[in-house]
């Protein structure tokens, strides 16, 4: 495979780990917001405040006995998501996609019984996927069902955006679609694919898989070249709104598109990865200068959206 | 948001480094504290020995003994006599050692022992008050002798030192004059020429030297000549007229009348032996620590308990650095981000192989337990708990079988932070669950990588050394620690995980 020249990696502008987290997360981004995006229920109602529609909320367990009105309230219920609020990386997260007798079906096809739902419980609220191991409550959201026109993609799970976002205006974007390796997870380092997407055009850029260019789906074998995002305006316009709502200079957004509810918030990241720029083929530097350039910013979401589509295709 | 400027930074780390680097700089040429653990000096260990025949009664033995010899440093007095009160007094600017007895009768033998280090930097103090020339009288014939031989002397000399070396030369026995011949006999020759050159007004007085040779015995003092030229005392050879104090000789007796004063016995006699002895550096600087005060700077004035501690403690830095390095500069992923340094620190106590196969046999036992725990379905804070009790009877139990097996080395399984290992083991098997096999491999690689590294450079005697001897190196580390911080450059795991980048070119 070889080794690339740290040259070369300057003049294509690639943001490294160390430079992220000293010249932008550490800049950019306040300590005291990150209780807001390290908590998704924080979240929901912080991006709820500026019209950014998240999934359904169903229920919050906080209290160990309440796992047994978890039970109750599951009956009535197809598919549904139980996540920690504090968890990273899309640790602990279950999706259960419906029911077979006694039995839930999680999205990757196998059947778990309840006890075992109940001791996941147990775990996240004990804390064993919050980022520092402290106590955590397990959010219930409505189960996301993806625009087949995406869904088609991906191996299982939903295929959701990633959008890096700084100062409020979008930068970077990419699709992440689920695979086998992944196990219906979207996160790259697990094994999910990352379509780069142009920021002008919401159109499919490169592929990659483990840091490796792809160009077929390694699960379905659709080819990634030609995925186009519909709305891609207006997501831009709702990935830069959480700027607000969270002041957060630096983050990462990530959003699906719901087959009913049209683009949904899933969660935001205050230290997004650095994959995105691979899946682009692009690196971060230069549109991330451009706005640390600019002397007088956008107001408005709308125009920050616009202002990114107009200047980054290019960039 | 404008970037701030970094120059303070840059300023505030270079300050630290620079201090930690004079301060040891400083400390090494002040204490004497040798940069490498294995540096030897040169002691010599002098013996002398008082011999007398007591008088049946009180005797009280008194011995000149040296204050600041040039050329040389004091670095510790001993007294050997066995019933005889003992101890050392200051008199009219001498130093005395002074031995007491009520009742003493028949051969007596007492010893004084120094050991002195050569060091050329030790200088003479400005002897105060200023010291006088002392009155002579002189009775006839000698009266006119001596005038004129100092007249001759001085006629052709402009110093204190010139001086006196023009009366040497007119009083050895090749270009003796009437005038000497009548003045110089056998055994007054050098106090003649001190009360000379203090009737001619220069303050003169004779010392004592002994020559330093390796493993001598029975050795007696050498006289010399001293005078004093206004600023401080020089040092001739009466005989030669040679000026300065020879290599390799302590000037034992200066300025002091006798050398040794004995009441109450006879046939009183002072010899010396002298031994060249080999200290280590480090050694000598610490028992230097006690007599220059400057002891407080350093960790050997803490009880030995707590010096161990510290010593171990002193390493964490070093350890500190290297994951950081590793981490920042390298990019190697590891469990947990300090976990390393402690397990580096294990194995300090335990030595590397046996400590690495206590370390891996307990974890993977412990994975193995933790799959059956994890089925109990338990909340996590018992379940940790639960493990450390387990990893405490695995670590009892490793001991105990290698102990019957013959293995001491299984006794240092209980160096091991049971807490740290707990947890790693608990990270593991989560990650196992979540990432599978291959990213456990990956980050306990990286660890065990990353701890060996740090054990390597804390089990270095270099390391030990300079940490526990140079605390202030410390801050030099910390400002490596603070640059590191700053360092937003490609980390060496990056140039490999970006090159599918070298297409888009």
């Amino acid at each position: 495979m070889g080794w690339i020249s740290p040259r070369t990696l300057n003049r294509l502008g690639m943001l490294n780990m160390n430079r992220r987290n000293v010249d932008y997360i550490a800049r950019y981004n306040e300590r005291s917001s990150y209780p807001l995006v390290d908590n998704k229920l924080k979240t929901k109602l912080a991006v709820a405040e500026y019209g950014v529609r998240t999934p359904r909320l169903l229920q919050v367990v906080r209290q160990q006995h309440e796992i047994s009105g978890f039970r109750q309230m599951a009956e009535d219920l197809g598919g549904f998501a139980i996540k920690p609020a504090k968890g990273s990386g899309g640790k602990g997260i279950t999706v259960i996609t419906g029911r077979d007798n006694d039995e839930y079906v999680k999205a990757s096809g196998s059947r778990i019984p309840a006890s075992s739902l109940e001791r996941h419980l147990t775990n996240i609220l004990a804390g064993l996927y919050s980022l520092a191991g402290t106590p955590d409550v397990a959010i219930v959201e409505s189960l996301v069902e993806s625009v087949p026109t995406l869904a088609r993609y991906s191996f299982q799970g939903v295929p959701d955006i990633r959008i890096v976002v700084f100062r409020g205006y979008p930068v970077m974007a990419m699709l992440r679609l689920a695979t086998k390796a992944s196990d219906g997870k979207a996160n790259l380092h697990q094994g999910a694919v990352g379509v780069g997407l142009d920021i002008g055009t919401g159109q499919s850029l490169n592929a990659v898989q483990f840091n490796k260019p792809i160009t077929l789906h390694p699960d379905t074998g659709l080819a990634l070249e030609n995925i186009e995002i519909e709305a891609w305006g207006e997501m831009l316009e709702m990935a830069a709104r959480c700027y607000e709502s969270t002041g957060l200079g630096y983050m990462g957004v990530d959003l699906v598109v719901d087959a009913h509810e049209g683009p949904l918030l899933l969660e935001l990241n205050a230290r997004p990865g650095l994959a995105i720029q691979m899946a682009n083929g692009r690196g971060l530097l230069p549109r991330l200068r451009t706005i640390e350039r600019l002397k007088r910013p956008h107001f408005t979401p709308q125009e920050r959206a616009n202002y990114a589509m107009e200047v980054f295709a290019s960039l | 948001m404008t970037p701030r400027s970094r120059l303070p930074f840059y300023i505030a780390v270079f300050l630290l480094i620079a201090a930690g680097i004079s301060l040891a700089i400083w400390r090494h040429i002040e204490l004497g504290i040798p940069w490498l653990s294995g540096e030897q000096r040169p002691v010599w260990m002098i013996e002398a020995r008082v011999d007398f025949d007591a008088n049946s009664g009180a005797v009280l033995a008194s011995l000149n003994v040296p204050e600041n010899p040039p050329g040389f440093r004091i670095l510790s007095e001993q007294a050997a006599s066995p019933g005889y009160g003992f101890s050392i007094i200051e008199k009219n600017g001498s130093r005395r050692a002074e031995w007491t007895k009520r009742n003493v009768s028949g051969r007596q033998t007492l010893y004084f022992k120094t050991q002195f280090i050569p060091d050329d930097s030790a200088i003479d103090r400005q002897p105060t008050p200023e010291p006088k020339a002392r009155k002579i009288f002189w009775e006839e014939p000698q009266a006119t002798a001596v005038r004129e031989v100092l007249a001759q002397a001085e006629e052709r000399s402009s110093t204190p030192e010139s001086m006196t070396r023009e009366l040497i030369r007119f009083m050895q026995p090749d270009t003796r004059t009437q005038n000497t011949t009548l003045l110089v006999s056998e055994e007054n020759y050098l106090d003649l020429l001190v009360d000379m050159l203090n009737h001619s007004g220069i303050p003169a007085r004779t010392a004592d030297g002994l020559k330093l040779e390796d493993a001598r015995r029975r050795q007696s003092l050498m006289p010399f000549l001293q005078i004093f030229n206004g600023e401080q005392w020089l040092t001739f050879d009466p005989n030669t007229a040679e000026q300065g104090v020879p290599e390799s000789l302590l000037l034992w007796r200066q300025g002091s009348a006798s050398l040794l004063d004995v009441v109450g016995g006879d046939n009183s006699e002072v010899s010396f032996s002298m031994l060249r002895q080999t200290v280590p550096a480090l050694q000598l600087a610490t028992m230097e620590f006690d007599s220059n005060g400057l002891g407080f700077l350093s960790f050997y004035e803490l009880p030995i308990e707590e010096q161990s501690m510290f010593r171990m403690l002193l390493l964490l830095p070093l350890g500190a650095l290297m994951v950081a390095f590793m981490r920042i500069v390298i990019g190697i992923r590891t469990s947990g981000t300090f976990m390393p340094v402690l397990i580096a620190v294990a194995f300090v106590q335990t030595t590397l192989v046996p400590g690495l196969i206590a370390f891996l046999s307990v974890v993977s036992i412990g994975l193995m337990m933790r799959g059956y725990l994890s089925s109990l379905n338990l909340l996590l804070v018992s379940r940790i708990s639960a493990l450390i009790i387990l990893v405490i009877f695995i670590t009892a139990g490793l001991s105990i079988i290698g102990y019957q097996m013959g293995f001491n080395t299984g006794m240092t399984v209980t160096f091991f932070p049971m807490v740290i290992i707990a947890w790693t083991i608990e990270r593991m098997s989560i990650l196992w669950e979540e990432e599978g096999a291959h990213e456990v491999l990956i980050q306990g690689a990286g660890s065990m990588f990353v701890a060996i590294c740090a054990y390597l450079l804390m089990s270095a005697p270099l390391a030990g050394h300079l940490t526990f001897n140079f605390p202030e190196l410390h801050l030099v580390i910390l400002g490596l620690i603070l640059l590191m911080g700053q360092y937003t450059g490609y980390k060496l795991s990056e140039l490999k995980r970006f090159t599918p980048m070298k297409a888009y070119d």
